[in-house]
């Protein structure tokens, strides 16, 4: 498509999507904002908040005192880490057998991981309640690793496919003729070809598992608590809370909104199965 | 094509994977089905007598299932229509040529990664409140009587919220699909007289209508269980108006300990989410051929 | 050393029969191609032998040993690929390092023998870069360089010229050829291109189906190719192949010539024709001619500079010694 656009035409263009864009974005930008300002600015009319008060980084201090964001935070850290890294040690073999020995059922096998992600949470939610209370892990960092696993187990295991597909059987052949056993092939020849895949991979269920709000508020309670929890625990607030709201929204969302600046591409792919590239 | 040796391997390296996820399915399925057939309630301890269908009776015939039913269906589809609708156009406008494309892109897609909890009490508190909300301070200045959301129109309030959430998601995808639509083709209609409307219609849409499939079966199995944005907002309510199946099943069985059931609705539950997710397989799996 | 027999070995994927039971020897140091159009089962019984696919049927045996059950990392057998297979994250020096690595061979000694292959194959200044940065002939000499630093039993190709230019495949056939000299190591060559098979086999194994057609020395399969399927495949341009009562005259059911075994004259011949198109090679033309009574037109070689244009009448007269007779079944006749 070689063709020339008029300036105007461009312009136009950016306007538009500049504006749609930034509206999009304001409910995130507003929070940063208001994060800077005292309680008391905080509920004042939009543009006084703007031009007419001042700037403070108090409530950062207020919200890690009052709820201790980073115990919260390393419990979404340990649990979205450790679900999506449990996960890919248990994918990566998998993924190598559907993707290099394929077999008659390989398809099957794959379609019918993929329906248990479809099974609703709730449709689940007394049993997995109820074991978790009789095995003691109610409120627990590895009840929550393990539960977050198994619900994004079948999207790992479903990007990882796709990405091992990519790679020419005839390289691994080559490894086991050079002498490598099946651990070897994997470790030194499929993983490091395999990089970017895996890297997007981890991104995504890092995401996902982050932003997981259905068992982690079910299933936690004090002392496992990720930042989903944390932020809930501002529905039901006493005095003016905005400014402490929003800093502590903002520190809960940062590090992953990064993440999934970075990861845009690989979401489709990821969150699509594959269905739309 | 491998060797019997790679075969064994293969099977024991799927293994794992199989197995746990046969287990995480089977296990906790078959006690929600047997649980249903129960009088269960946590509360009141002791036996837990076989009492068939009656918890199916008495969820279905409970006016807040009607309701919650009602909701669901209200909040799935008004969420489909909203970002369907605006995918669509977002994509298209996103697809144009401009400045800074990647920093629009960026923002526009960042809801998405905004967890629910986060997003639903941003929007009811810095939005949606009356008095101190952006939304109450617009209609002081305009001078009108502002309107409380969550009083006066709350599941249009909760359907807006999963709506920012969401759209990033279904604008994603759609702008993917467009950009593999052959520019050729385009410029063959052009070339053959079609006008920006009849390109749309008779070329871009018929591209799109996987990915606007798609977006609408994956969307459809997530909304069907949007759980946070209604805890944190309206836990529910006022009554029952912001009520959806996954929250009434939550407040039965973990609010009110009836196990019973509470698992009656999850077996319901899931009978709903899977008429979606037969439709949405066969896709996938239809891909997956190609 | 790296004698290979195959011993009663058959094939099946699934239903399909791909190589129905067949014996094989390739005795130590021999340079064996197997060739047959696509299809035939070629790569597959060179993928048998490495070991990346279980025999159905039957007992490959790698100098004496048993070797069936064995995985290929056990066989000590090297394999090029037809897409080279280079491990795209690893340096040049890495890649042919890795077998090594795998064998876990003394530091020292891999440095040597990568120093030494790079010697070899040209490939010193380039022992840094990645695959993909070399060109297709670099990449293969990284494949082969792989594949002798293990000092394997044999060498197994897998069509490994078929992804380069015309120009370069012909010298890498000249630099595997010298390889074979040097080393003298048992080497098994797949390929559909008979030119090939021809300039560097020791031994050919024409494949058809599935089924060796002949085994034997290139010229053997020139000068007396047992079948039809082998008298119609070994030869460039093909060996012409007459049905008919040209064939009744000589008493079989078909009768093949070779373009190089027919004598042009302007004046008289046993058949006469007229030119059709022509391919001027320089050292030789080759003429299409529509001989009176043929159902197909005959090709004809001549010298380079002979005179003849489209539309005249020429006179051939076939070598007698040099026909080949078959019969019904397309088997040789004596």
């Amino acid at each position: 498509m070689a063709r020339g656009v008029t300036i105007s035409r461009k312009s136009v263009n950016t306007i538009a999507a500049g504006v749609l864009g930034l509206l999009m974005f304001f409910p995130v930008l507003w929070i940063v904002i208001l994060s800077f300002k005292t309680e008391g600015d905080a509920i004042k009319a939009p543009l006084e908040i703007l031009f007419g008060t001042g700037w403070t980084t108090e409530s950062y201090g207020t919200v890690q005192a009052r709820s201790d964001y980073f115990k919260h935070f390393s419990n979404s850290l340990i649990i979205s880490l450790g679900s999506t890294f449990l996960g890919l040690l248990i994918a990566v073999p998998a993924a190598w057998s559907m993707a290099f020995v394929p077999a008659k059922r390989t398809k099957d096998v794959l379609m019918w991981m993929l329906s248990t992600k479809m099974l609703p949470p709730v449709g689940v939610l007394v049993p997995i309640y109820l074991i978790f209370r009789d095995l003691g892990i109610l409120d627990t960092r590895s009840g929550l690793v393990i539960v977050l696993m198994l619900i994004n187990l079948p999207i790992i295991i479903w990007m990882l496919y796709t990405y091992f597909r990519e790679i020419p059987g005839e390289i691994l052949e080559a490894a086991r003729m050079d002498g490598a056993t099946l651990r070897e092939e994997v470790v030194h020849v499929l993983i490091p070809m395999a990089i970017p895949g895996m890297a997007s991979t981890v991104l995504l269920n890092i995401i996902l598992a982050w932003n997981e709000a259905f068992w982690t508020l079910n299933l936690t309670a004090a002392k496992a608590a990720p930042l989903t929890a944390f932020i809930a625990s501002y529905s039901s607030p006493e005095g003016l809370f905005y400014a402490k709201l929003s800093a502590a929204s903002v520190m809960a969302i940062a590090p992953i909104l990064m993440m999934g600046w970075f990861s845009q591409k690989q979401l489709v792919r990821g969150l699509t199965f594959g269905a739309v590239k | 094509m491998a060797t019997k040796a790679s075969r064994s391997a293969a099977r024991l390296m799927i293994s794992p994977a199989v197995l746990l996820l046969l287990g995480w399915m089977l296990v906790p399925l078959s006690l929600t089905i047997y649980f249903s057939f129960l009088r269960y309630n946590l509360i009141t301890p002791g036996a837990n007598p076989f009492v068939g269908w009656e918890n199916y009776y008495w969820f279905l015939t409970d006016p807040s299932f009607k309701a919650a039913m009602v909701n669901t269906l209200l909040l799935v589809g008004g969420v489909l229509l909203i970002t369907v609708a605006g995918g669509i156009l977002f994509a298209l406008l996103l697809d144009q040529p401009m400045w800074g494309q990647g920093i629009i892109r960026i923002m526009a897609i960042s809801p998405f990664f905004v967890m629910p909890t986060v997003s639903g009490l941003v929007w009811k508190n810095m939005f949606m409140n009356p008095v101190n909300g952006i939304f109450g301070h617009l209609a002081q200045a305009l001078n009108v009587q502002p309107i409380d959301f969550f009083s006066q129109i709350p599941l249009l309030s909760i359907i807006l919220i999963v709506s920012w959430q969401w759209l990033p998601f279904a604008t994603l995808i759609l702008l993917t699909a467009l950009q593999s639509l052959d520019q050729e083709q385009l410029e063959a209609a052009e070339m053959d007289g079609a006008g920006a409307f009849s390109r749309f219609f008779h070329i871009m849409l018929p591209h799109l209508a996987r990915a606007i499939t798609v977006v609408i079966l994956i969307q459809t199995i997530f909304l069907l269980s949007i759980f946070a944005e209604i805890l944190v907002t309206t836990n529910g309510g006022p009554g029952v108006s912001t009520t959806n199946l996954t929250y009434l099943i939550y407040v039965s069985s973990l609010l009110q300990f009836d196990v019973g059931m509470g698992s009656a609705g999850g077996v319901l539950a899931i009978i709903l989410a899977n008429i979606v997710a037969i439709f949405l397989m066969r896709m996938i799996g239809k891909n997956l051929d190609a | 050393m790296g004698h290979i027999q195959l011993k009663g070995v058959k094939k099946n994927f699934g239903d399909v029969t791909v190589i129905p039971t067949l014996d094989l020897e390739i005795e130590d140091g021999k340079f064996v191609v197997f060739v047959g159009p696509s299809g035939c089962g070629k790569s597959t019984l060179l993928r048998l032998i490495a070991g990346l696919e279980d025999v159905t049927e039957g007992v490959v045996e790698i100098d004496g040993q048993d070797a069936t059950g064995l995985p290929p990392a056990k066989r000590r057998l090297a394999m090029v690929f037809q897409s080279y297979a280079l491990y795209p994250h690893m340096s040049v020096r890495k890649n042919i390092a890795f077998p090594m690595k795998m064998a876990r061979i003394p530091q020292e000694e891999q440095e040597q023998r990568i120093t030494e292959a790079a010697r070899v194959l040209n490939l010193t200044d380039y022992l840094d870069r990645r695959p993909g940065q070399l060109s297709g002939g670099q990449r293969q000499r990284v494949a082969i360089g792989r594949a002798i630093v293990r000092e394997p039993a044999a060498f197994l190709f897998d069509e490994p010229l078929s992804n380069l230019d015309a120009a370069l495949r012909v010298g890498m056939r000249l630099e595997i050829s010298e390889l074979h000299k040097r080393l003298a190591t048992t080497m098994i060559y797949v390929t559909h291109d008979q030119v090939e098979a021809m300039t560097m086999a020791d031994k050919i194994v024409v494949l058809n189906a599935g089924v060796i057609e002949q085994v034997g020395s290139p010229l053997e399969l020139y000068r007396e190719p047992r079948n039809l399927f082998v008298a119609g495949f070994i030869g460039s341009p093909r060996m012409n192949l007459l049905e008919g009562s040209v064939a009744e005259k000589y008493d079989a059911h078909i009768v093949g010539i070779r373009p190089e075994h027919i004598e042009v004259s302007a004046a008289s011949g046993d058949w006469t024709g007229t030119v059709g198109v022509s391919e001027h090679l320089g050292s030789d033309t080759f003429f299409r001619v529509n001989v009176e009574g043929f159902a197909e037109p005959v090709t004809v070689r001549a010298d380079g500079d002979v005179d003849l244009h489209y539309g005249d009448t020429i006179h051939l007269t076939p070598d007698p010694h040099q026909l080949h007779r078959f019969d019904r079944d397309s088997a040789r006749l004596a």
